[in-house]
Order: C-alpha cells, then structure tokens, then sequence
C-alpha cells in the first residue's frame, strides 16, 4: 500500500520533471534570474525604460506592439508630460473629417503604438518574405517566456555550424525552432546610447528589451504579485482560525 | 437527530414566508440539521469546493462576458482589452482561466474519492449518475469556453475537436458543417460557442442541484462504506461539517490564488497568446489537462471512428459503473485486492494524461495504448469479475465502533447541543 502510493508520488514528480524538460522543445533555454522573478519580483523600471530605447530605436523598424497604449508606459516610470511628448513623436491615423479624408495627426498617450507596415502582407514584402511577429504579447506568446526572448537575441552566430546551410536571406539563431530567422542579428555592441549612462553591450541591451517586453505583455504584473502576497496572508490568517474553530468544534464529537 | 422535527422560527415575516413556501424549512432541514456520517475526511470536501468553484466561474465568467466580443476580428484584441484597460479585469480573466483547471482538480478528486470509497453503489446510482453528466457538461463548458479568446489552440483546438464528428459514416460531415455554421471553423461557429459557453453552466448549475437533491435523499457515504446506524453515528452538517468544509474550502483557494497570481499562465499554453491564424499550424497541437487522458485514448486507437468511440466510451463506462462492480463492499478499506487496482488505475490515468501530452509516435503512442486497454480492462473486466472473487475484510458493526475504538464512549451532548461545551 505504502509502496503503491510512494511509487504514484515518483511518478507524478517524474512528469513534471519530464514536463519541465519538455518545454523548451529540444533546445535548451537558459534560466535567466531576472529582478521580475518570484514572488516578491517586481519590473526593474530603468531596465524596462532602456528596453523600450531599443524597441523605440532598433525593433519597431520591422515589429508592431498595436495592443499596447503609448500611456502604458506610465507603469515604468514615464511621467505624463513625458508621455505627451513621446506620443507626439508618432503620427496617427485619424478620420475621416467633414472632407470625408483620412488625415495624419500627432499621437497622444490614448493611441497605441503604430504599425511599422499598414498590413502583414505589406511586412511581408519589406521582409524578404517573412513577418516580424507583433511585440505586445511576445513574452507570453512563447515557451519560455522572456528567458527564450533573450537567448533567442543573443543567440545568433555569423557562421552556421558546419552542415547548416542557410536558406538565402536566412540567418543562424542557437534557439530559434529549425535554427533559420528571417531576422538578423540587430543587436549591435553600442547600438543604442543609453542616457542613464549604462554601457550597451549586446547582453545588456537584450536583457533590457526582454524586460519592456515583458512588462508591455503583462503591464499589470507588479500589481498582480503585490495583491498576490496579501490575497495569500489573509487566506492563510482564515485558514488558521477556521482550523481552529473546527478543531474546537469537533473536539467534542471524538 | 436531536432536531429533526420541523423548525419553529421566531422571526414572524420568516415564519410568515415559510407556512407558504417553506424554503427556511428546506433549508434547515438539508442544510442545518442534514446528517453528515461523523466519520467523513477531507477528500469529503471536494463536492463543496467543485461547488464553490461553480459560483465563482458564473461570477467571474459574467462580469467577462460584459466585456468580450464574440466575433473573429476582434474576439482576441477584446480579451486584451480585459487584460490591460479594464479594471481588475487582469484578476477576473485570470482567476476564471485557472478556476476552469481548479474545477476539473477538485471535480477529479471527487470523482477518484466515489471510486475509491465506492460511492456510486446502491442505492447512490443515480447520484453517480448525475455526476458524470456533470463531468460531460463541464468538459463541454470549457471547451468552448477555451476557443473563445481566438487565439491559435483556440482555433486548432476547436477544429480538430470538432472534425472528430466528421468520423461517424454518412451522417458525420453534415453534423461537422452544423457545429460549425459553415464550412470551417469560423465566426459563426464563435458566436454559438460563446452562446453555449454562456448557457452550460446554467445546465450545469442545474445538474448540481438535483445532484445534491439525489445525495440527500441517501445521505452522505464514508470511509468505512457502511450505512449510519442512527444519530451517534451522524453529526450535523452545521456547524460541523460547515466548518470542515469550510477550512477545507479556503485551504484551496490557497492553492488556487498561488496559480492566479503568480503563474497564471502556467496551466495555459503559449501558442495562444498568438492570434488565431487558419493558415498557419501550430506545430503541437495539444488540449488543456484536463482532456489529455481522454485526448491520449482517442489517439490510442489507428481507427478515427474506433478512436471518437473509444474516448466517449470512456466515459460512457463511468455511467454504468455501478453495474459493472459486483462487489457488495463500498469501501477500498475492505477490499484488499480491489485497493491495488484502484492505485494502479489512478497511475494508469496519471499516464495516460502524460502521454496525452506527448506527440502520437513511437513509445508515447504504445504506453497511449497500453494505457488505453488497461482503463478498459478496469472496468469491464476486472470489476465485475473482483466482485465474484474477492474475499472482503470483515465490516465493523457500525460508523461509532471504529471511531472511538481505543477507549471513550460518545461524547454526552455531541449530537444534541454542539455549542453547548465549545
């Protein structure tokens, strides 16, 4: 009996070490310890706002981010005359007026970031045929989340392996699935200048941009880990008086 | 019981109420005085906590439908607009998410607790019975509760659900193009999923009710299997059970909240975070958990129609169970023999949900069907013959017996005034 039980218990944690294993699909994906990890973690908000730089100056050349308002950038740490003055940057389609025209006006924090291309198969044709997938929802929309997006950035490697050869336009990447990107290595040592001073090595500036990614995926986070921790003291203060009662309630039964 | 003479209620307008239609005498009676077998452990508790997870679904689940758009040009955006603009609507799209796998945990429990404790023999059948047709009705809940965020298993999910219809001969692709309202997986399809989604847990709702109705009128099983021999060996269900299940309640929601607020995502599968796309495949395409050991039978079997029979007979032989074991001991704790099969058919579930997961080829795909042949070997086979030939370890003479076995008589008062000692 003991032993029937002790060998279901291996079992299940055999399938979830299995599980686990299995997520990155061959490929293995680093853990990387990020400021946002556990339960306590919260959004390193310069990190996220040097990683927005590089999504403002090198992604979103070819990447979207069209579900995330420009004024979520308040959540790490944009003020709103900031925000006005960085949503003026952008123009937007607005309309059609009394002419019936469709007309280009400055963005306001309420838009949402524009679209590089005005469609997919627009993205397509500027791409050597391939479509750079939309940013808002990348940190969840892959396995491994923001660890995949930075071993996925610092990842590529200027000669494939011996026995690989590249499709044309095609670049090596160590963990992207079938290991051949349209997308080429972007990340350049000090391709962008960060204001706070920060050097840009090609990890730091990966490193960044996963963290705005995760942040423009899931805005809500620290408020979200934050409720969690008290959400989870006040259930267990309950549990311990319910226990309690209970024990005294039944205390005259047995 | 010490009370089991109608109520005599103070309160005139309630009194008033009561001689007209007499909910607070209903009320009391299945809810107060109810007799719970005094020897039922916290594996008892799951009924409650499915329940409360019920409730929760309706309200989360209401306050998104406000929210959401069932239409496949703006059904994926709108879930983001939950996520992101409307207030709190991170927490309840999250907690409704996750609270679909807490159901089925609790729901499974439940279901393995009857199994074990043989909670589906006479004179409970029926009450079995509405149980799996509530298992039926909540995998069909969160189905299509699972294709309405649009997101690529949204859609992959749903078609190749859907297209299982398709294997009946003759009358198979007309039924496909009625699920679907069309020709493929599209919006109308959206739309009446949506509607469905919304009316389900109504009918579910429904179910419980006459689930609990089925369980009151036989009274609660336990432990030893045995029928309660009279009030020494009932307690209350208020306060003692309420309490119980009360503590027991919270204690999941522990668990729950963990997934909730810091691994929301856990449970889910990245792919639909990504936009539902009918000309790109994702390369897996693979059911939430809790379908996997159902999704592993049904690519257990080469044949499509062998493998759509296999899965709904799987459950099908849930319904009949009661007839299938021949056994007249309800409880594992007396039958020896019956007990290791019962572990081996709980690993056997364990497996198949894990091979369920993995791709259909090579070993995964032999342990599928292995797997797959023992589920039916249980049921068919081994419990009605176990029934025959297992000798039972002796029953106690009653719930009390082994209860305040090693000394002590009942305590005075235990089951007359409760509060009295506390």
């Amino acid at each position: 009996m003991r032993a029937l039980k002790s060998a279901i218990l291996s079992a299940a944690l055999a399938l979830g070490l299995a599980g686990t294993a299995q997520a990155s699909e061959g490929v293995h994906i680093p853990e990387q310890s990020w400021p946002h990890s556990g339960v306590f973690g919260t959004i390193d908000k310069a990190s996220a706002q040097r990683g927005f730089q590089v999504y403002k100056e090198v992604c979103s050349a070819c990447h979207s981010m069209r579900l995330v308002p420009i004024r979520t950038l308040g959540g790490i740490g944009f003020k709103d005359d900031e925000l006005k003055a960085l949503a003026a940057g952008y123009e937007v389609q607005a309309g059609p007026n009394d002419a019936g025209e469709m007309f280009m006006r400055p963005g306001t924090p309420a838009d949402r970031f524009p679209s590089p291309f005005p469609n997919d198969n627009a993205a397509r044709a500027a791409n050597n045929g391939a479509l750079p997938p939309d940013l808002s929802l990348i940190a969840k929309a892959r396995k491994g989340g923001e660890d995949y997006l930075y071993a996925f950035l610092t990842g590529f490697e200027d000669t494939p392996p011996e026995g690989v050869t590249l499709m044309p336009g095609m670049n090596y990447n160590k963990v992207f699935p079938g290991h051949q990107v349209g997308m080429p290595n972007i990340l350049q040592p000090d391709g962008v200048s960060y204001a706070d001073g920060t050097k840009a090595t090609v990890d730091q500036q990966a490193r960044d941009v996963s963290t705005f990614l995760t942040f423009a995926a899931e805005p809500h986070l620290d408020a979200r880990k934050q409720m969690g921790v008290k959400v989870i003291l006040f259930l267990i203060v309950l549990a311990g008086l319910m226990y309690a009662t209970k024990r005294k309630l039944w205390s005259t039964v047995h | 019981m010490a009370q089991a003479h109608a109520p005599q209620f103070k309160n005139p307008v309630v009194k008033w109420i009561d001689s007209r239609l007499p909910i607070f005498s209903m009320l009391d009676h299945e809810y107060n005085q109810y007799p719970m077998p005094r020897n039922v452990n916290y594996l008892w508790a799951f009924g409650a906590i499915a329940g409360i997870m019920l409730v929760i679904m309706i309200a989360t689940g209401l306050v998104l439908a406000m929210q959401y758009a069932a239409n496949t040009n703006i059904a994926f955006d709108s879930v983001e607009r939950i996520m992101r603009d409307v207030n709190y609507g991170w927490l309840l799209r999250y907690v409704h998410a996750n609270g679909a796998s807490m159901f089925f945990i609790a729901v499974y429990i439940h279901m393995f607790r009857g199994l074990y404790y043989g909670s589906y023999k006479a004179p409970r059948e029926i009450l079995w019975i509405l149980g799996v047709l509530i298992m039926l009705a909540m995998m069909a809940t969160a189905f299509m509760g699972y294709v309405l965020p649009w997101g690529q298993m949204s859609f992959w999910g749903a078609t190749v659900i859907t297209n299982l219809f398709s294997a009946f001969p003759i009358v198979g692709d007309p039924i496909v193009t009625w699920l679907w309202g069309g020709f493929s997986v599209d919006n109308p399809t959206l739309n009446r999923f949506f509607a469905l989604h919304f009316l389900l847990p109504f009918v579910l709702f429904a179910l419980v009710i006459l689930h609990t109705a089925a369980l009151h009128v036989s009274g609660s099983n336990n432990p030893l299997g045995i029928d309660p021999k009279g009030p020494q060996d009932t307690v209350p269900f208020n306060p003692y059970v309420t309490i119980k299940d009360g503590f027991a309640v919270v204690v999941f929601l522990i668990f729950y909240a963990a997934f909730v607020f810091f691994a929301p995502n856990y449970l889910g599968h990245p792919d639909n975070y990504i936009p539902a796309n009918p000309l790109v495949t994702p390369a897996h395409i693979v059911p939430e958990w809790y379908f996997l050991p159902f999704y592993a039978i049904l690519r257990a079997i080469p044949d499509k129609l062998g493998g759509v029979l296999a899965m709904f007979g799987a459950i099908a032989v849930l319904a009949v169970l009661p007839w299938l074991d021949t056994s007249k001991v309800r409880s594992c704790k007396f039958r020896p023999i019956y007990r290791q099969f019962f572990w081996i058919l709980a690993i056997d579930a364990l497996v198949l949900g894990y091979a369920g997961a993995m791709p259909a080829e090579g070993v995964w795909l032999m342990i599928a069907r292995i797997g797959t042949a023992y589920y039916f070997f249980h049921f068919l086979i081994l419990l009605p013959l176990l029934g025959k030939l297992e000798r039972p370890l002796p029953l106690p003479a009653s719930i009390c017996e082994p209860v305040l076995k090693g000394g002590g008589r009942v305590a005075a008062g235990a089951h007359a005034k409760p509060m009295e000692k506390a």
